[in-house]
């Protein structure tokens, strides 16, 4: 039987590291989940990412949280970076849980779409639907976060989903 | 290439019904675990929950959540109970079954154990409900078993659960 669901690459942090990258992405799969388990240095922090090295204000995201008594939504446009996390954002124990599904990531035609789940029982949940006003296929998935660095232990594995 | 996504095993509900569904001896093989659930409960009400237990317990559980419920304004809520979300029950609409997702990633690892999870009980009438979670398990021990049950009653005959593991070996 075809394998359809495939690790890409993991990286599990032996330092407080400022980005996570993954590149060389191959075009071969249709869909990546990307699984995070994470936590920062210091304080707390959104987890960001760009695609193929694009800082231009490509990008675009509508979201929705809780944290437990209150819910938002709310959205930005044209800004330079993607949201992985929201409510469920990165503090400095490993208990945040993160799903990032790029869909049709390997095609040259259309915009690319990314739903984002981000969980923690400390501070809350979110659900962000991110847009990268870009036509190319995605080879490079930088993660990043907007404050402090990530911290020793975290751990992010791409995988890989084939159609055929 | 190595197989990533595995099915661990699986239960499906008999006649009669169940009180629970049980995994046990989980290997460590793997790094995620995931869940994929469809369940009906045997209360009488409209709606029930299905409740995930690691290793079996019942404390040191925390969550916060997003929450619909019918049309009325979304709302956010948080507590102490185990991994759970909503599914239908036996005195709503007849053959409806709730579609649950739960994902646990590092399952093995010495850290207390997050998960994400989402679940419906969408039966075509009012008392419907949508719920996506954050949980944590404040526990440091590895995974080796889970404990599926309803919070109300038993499983309906027909539910099923599937556990998967994730390697990213």
């Amino acid at each position: 039987m075809a394998s359809t669901y495939e690790k890409i690459a993991t990286n599990t942090l032996g330092s407080a590291a400022s980005s996570v990258t993954f590149s060389s992405i191959p075009s071969t799969y249709t869909d990546l989940v990307l699984i995070s388990n994470a936590a920062v240095s210091s304080g707390a922090a959104q987890m960001l990412c760009r695609l193929n090295s694009d800082t231009g204000t490509n990008y675009s995201f509508t979201r929705l949280g809780g944290d437990g008594s209150t819910t938002e939504s709310s959205k930005a446009t044209s800004v330079s970076y993607m949201q992985i996390t929201w409510f469920g954002y990165l503090t400095t124990t490993i208990n945040q849980a993160g799903i990032a599904n790029f869909m049709n990531y390997s095609n040259s035609t259309t915009y690319k779409t990314v739903l984002t789940r981000s969980n923690n029982a400390g501070n809350g949940v979110g659900a962000n639907v991110n847009l990268w006003r870009s036509t190319s296929a995605i080879n490079t998935i930088l993660l990043y976060p907007d404050a402090s660095t990530f911290a020793t232990g975290s751990n992010f594995t791409l995988y890989g989903i084939k159609a055929a | 290439m190595a197989t990533t996504y595995t099915l661990i095993s699986s239960v499906t509900v008999g006649s009669g019904g169940a009180s629970s569904m049980t995994f046990n001896s989980i290997p460590s093989t793997y790094t995620d675990l995931c869940f994929l659930i469809s369940a009906r409960s045997t209360d009488a009400g409209g709606g029930d929950y299905v409740v995930a237990r690691p290793n079996g317990a019942t404390t040191n559980f925390t969550f916060r959540n997003l929450a619909s419920y019918d049309s009325a304004t979304p709302v956010s809520e948080n507590g102490t109970l185990e991994f759970y979300t909503p599914i239908p029950a036996a005195g709503g609409t007849a053959s409806t079954f709730g579609s649950t997702h739960i994902y646990i990633p590092n399952y093995n690892s010495s850290n207390y154990k997050s998960a994400s999870q989402e679940g419906v009980n969408e039966r075509n009438s009012s008392s419907g409900a949508l719920m996506l979670n954050a949980n944590l398990w404040s526990n440091t021990s590895a995974i080796t078993s889970f404990t599926l049950v309803t919070l109300f009653a038993n499983f309906a005959q027909y539910s099923t659960a599937y556990l998967y593991g994730i390697s990213n070996a």
